[in-house]
């Protein structure tokens, strides 16, 4: 498991690799918050394309991001989901929240 | 139903282990030759439940989780997994999307995504005793024939 975060002056990307669980998303956790709390862009990217398992752990992980970047206005695009990870992210109905992006074959 | 099979797993409430004990059990149903959706299904179930008793049964102490999958005829494979920890007083409740006691980031939606990746799921719990979680799945008939 590793985050990757790429910062432009307008959007903060933060790609997640591995497994993302109750244990592991606390690191995740700590890490993006960091990168966006210093950086406040108007659009944070969350890349789950290297991600390989998730349980609703990862709903969570993208719930808790959501209200920080929301909080200054910003918006949160959850980007190269699997077709598994894009229904699990449905059923939370996180598209009411946030922009979901499947992955592109 | 008579069993086939059967593996037993005694771990302790460390979120490290987590992610050996759905690898474990998802190791254990391999050789009933499941699909990959049907093996995510069954990890995706085995974190929910193991999570929860990390998180809700055992709060303040370390305690034991106790696992055991048994494969029956007609591929069906059955996973319990038991605590003694302190139980769930409203269980109805503790099952309904989106509720969740413990704040933070937990999104209540444990028992909503074991729901949704098992056939059946059923919740045994006593306040103060413990719970346990047994989920059922019955796995599609890919590779049956070189039972």
């Amino acid at each position: 498991m590793a985050i990757r975060i790429t910062a432009e002056p307008m959007r903060l990307t933060i790609e997640l690799t591995g497994e993302i669980d109750h244990h592991n998303a606390a690191v995740f956790r700590l890490e993006a918050d960091e990168a966006i709390q210093s950086s406040l862009t108007p659009t944070v990217r969350l890349d789950f394309g290297d991600v390989t398992f998730m349980d609703s752990s990862g709903i969570g992980f993208v719930l808790g991001r959501y209200k920080i970047v929301e909080s200054y206005g910003g918006n949160v695009e959850v980007i190269n989901l699997s077709g598994r990870l894009y229904s699990m992210m449905q059923l939370a109905g996180l598209e009411k929240l946030v922009t979901l992006k499947r992955k592109r074959k | 139903m008579k069993p086939i099979n059967e593996m037993k797993l005694q771990i302790e409430s460390r979120s490290v282990n987590e992610a050996f004990a759905r690898a474990a059990v998802a190791a254990f149903a391999a050789q009933l030759d499941p699909n990959i959706e049907e093996i995510s299904d069954i990890k995706t179930a085995v974190s929910e439940a193991v999570t929860n008793c990390i998180v809700h049964a055992y709060p303040e102490n370390v305690g034991k989780i106790h696992i055991t999958a048994t494969i029956y005829e007609n591929r069906l494979f059955r996973v319990r997994i038991k605590d003694k920890g302190c139980g769930i007083e409203n269980i109805k409740q503790a099952m309904e999307p989106l509720f969740t006691t413990s704040g933070g980031e937990r999104a209540g939606l444990g028992f909503a995504v074991m729901e949704s990746f098992c056939d059946k799921i059923r919740v045994l719990s006593k306040p103060g005793k413990g719970t346990t979680v047994v989920l059922e799945k019955k796995f599609s008939s890919r590779g049956a024939e070189n039972d």
